[in-house]
């Protein structure tokens, strides 16, 4: 049995939505080098939706193929929804991670949600009402 | 495919695998039997016990079967272990980059009340016999030093430690399990008291090793059973797999000098050629390693994906980051030697086999150099690195 499931490997291999946005409205960076893993996502935002997004990662296979994925789950997509998205959805679009590589889709989530925070602060009045 | 992880398992030669099936039908008896079928299996044990003994300047009767490396570490320190506490004896010295069948055993002996003294290994990977004798206490009972380190290859100064606890009088244990049918490895010159080894790692098929250990030193069972192997291994005999671990040792051993010459050149052609990488330090020492063993850490990538990468290529390797173990921390053994975590999870062990061409050692280079420039090319560390924002480590 391989380690990882075929999609896995395929966004690992042929990595989508990779480099970097000059002029983004967002930037999130997370995880550590000690922990070896970071990920750092790059957002266009126009009209209260994501109109592109690139993503640079260092990190083990499973940690890009989840950048990757979560890059095609939010593109095109409008904030509200973005905001929703989760680790466990990053990981089922994948067909799974191995239990000891979840924390790579969690990284994944947690990326957008600090790039999302990184506009918001820049885009006060774009904040979705807390409730 | 380009098989470079030879530390982590090798091939059984073709002289081996020939012994192993022959035995499967020729001497499948018990060797504890008395009818003529049983003892032709033992007249096989005990021809590879004399085979084992022979190339590593022991005696017959000083080898003891086991299921591999392991479980001779495990028996080899908790023989130790037990001789020390009769006389009230219980500190043991070490090294901080064992292996873990060696310091998980360290770890399980403390909780029994042992004090164990782990010596640094300093940025060559190379402990210094001086620290081991100023180490040495009055209650030392065992020194336990590998020959060769299973990852970053670095050779220990085993004769001069041999030398130094046959003076202090305190039993020395090596685990030799890198080293066997790779280096001359002889017991009686090295004062080694009792030494591991396991087939598997010099050709020879898995699941089977042998224990040295010097004639006087009453080995502690570890399984109970039967009188095999001397009341000293309880079980039935793996006669297959010891008789064809004897025939590769034996191969080894006839080859070794002609072996090694070549695999040094092809492993010193790899490192000049993968040191062209920028940001790229070799682990351990350059000199004093194991003739097929190279050891990398690239600055702002990670292992992991970097051995995923060669595997598409047809190239396997492995690597001490921390994903490819499935625990947080990468290998105890870079920390050793003093690589800080973050270049420690982007290191790379290629260990050569002699059948490794210089058309391979080629390819090997070409593709670790397109691979990393490839992961740097979309890593934000690399990046930060390359934009000042961040300080080089390597």
């Amino acid at each position: 049995m391989a380690l990882y499931s075929e999609k896995v490997m395929d966004h690992f291999r042929n990595p989508r939505n990779v480099g970097v946005i000059e002029d983004a409205d967002g930037v999130g960076e997370v995880g550590n080098a000690k922990c070896g893993d970071i990920m750092k996502m790059y957002l266009k935002i126009e009209n209260g939706i994501v109109t592109d997004v690139k993503f640079e990662t260092f990190g083990c296979g499973s940690a890009i193929a989840s950048s990757s994925m979560a890059t095609e789950l939010i593109k095109g997509k409008p904030l509200e929804e973005v905001e929703q998205l989760t680790n466990k959805a990053v990981a089922e679009a994948l067909d799974g991670l191995p239990d000891y590589k979840m924390h790579c889709s969690v990284l994944a989530e947690e990326a957008i949600s600090s790039a999302l925070e990184d506009y918001y602060r820049k885009h006060p009045e774009a904040r979705p009402p807390k409730g | 495919m380009i098989y470079a992880d030879n530390a982590a398992t090798t091939k059984m030669s073709d002289g081996a695998a020939k012994v192993f099936v022959s035995l499967l039908d020729e001497a499948w008896g018990n060797p504890s039997s008395l009818y003529a079928h049983g003892q032709k299996a033992k007249e096989v044990l005990e021809q590879a016990r004399q085979d084992v003994a022979g190339v590593i300047g022991a005696s017959p009767r000083e080898i003891t079967f086991t299921s591999g490396g392991s479980e001779a570490d495990n028996q080899a320190i908790r023989t130790g272990a037990a001789l020390g506490r009769k006389k009230g004896k219980m500190h043991i010295v070490s090294t901080a980059f064992e292996h873990h069948a060696v310091l998980h055993t360290l770890e399980a002996l403390k909780k029994e009340g042992f004090s164990v003294t782990l010596l640094d290994v300093h940025e060559n990977g190379i402990v210094d016999p001086a620290e081991v004798e100023a180490a040495i206490r009055e209650d030392t009972c065992l020194v336990t030093i590998m020959y060769a380190n299973n990852e970053i290859g670095t050779i220990q100064p085993i004769r001069e430690i041999g030398a130094i606890c046959r003076k202090k009088e305190v039993l020395f244990h090596v685990d030799a399990v890198q080293a066997v049918g790779h280096i001359p490895v002889n017991v009686t010159d090295d004062c080694i008291d009792m030494l591991s080894a396991s087939a598997h790692k010099f050709h020879g098929p898995k699941g089977v090793g042998f224990l040295y250990a010097k004639k006087g030193i009453r080995l502690t069972n570890l399984i109970e059973g039967g009188a095999q192997e001397r009341g000293r291994r309880a079980g039935t005999e793996n006669v297959p797999g010891i008789g064809a671990m004897a025939q590769a040792l034996k191969e080894a051993d006839a080859g070794m000098a002609e072996n090694a010459a070549r695999v040094v050149r092809m492993r010193d052609r790899l490192i000049a050629g993968l040191q062209e990488i920028p940001h790229c330090a070799l682990n351990g020492d350059q000199e004093r390693r194991l003739p097929g063993n190279v050891n990398f850490c690239f600055e702002g990538i990670e292992g992991e994906s970097l051995l995923l990468l060669l595997d598409d290529k047809g190239i396997c390797a492995s690597s001490g980051s921390a994903c490819t173990s499935g625990s947080l921390d990468p290998s105890h053994v870079l920390l050793a030697i003093g690589r800080i975590h973050d270049v420690a999870h982007g290191s790379l062990r290629l260990s050569l086999g002699e059948d490794i061409t210089e058309e391979e050692v080629d390819y090997i280079i070409r593709t670790v150099k397109e691979v990393v420039a490839y992961l740097r090319s979309f890593s934000p560390v690399w990046r930060d690195l390359m934009a000042g924002k961040k300080e080089f480590i390597l």
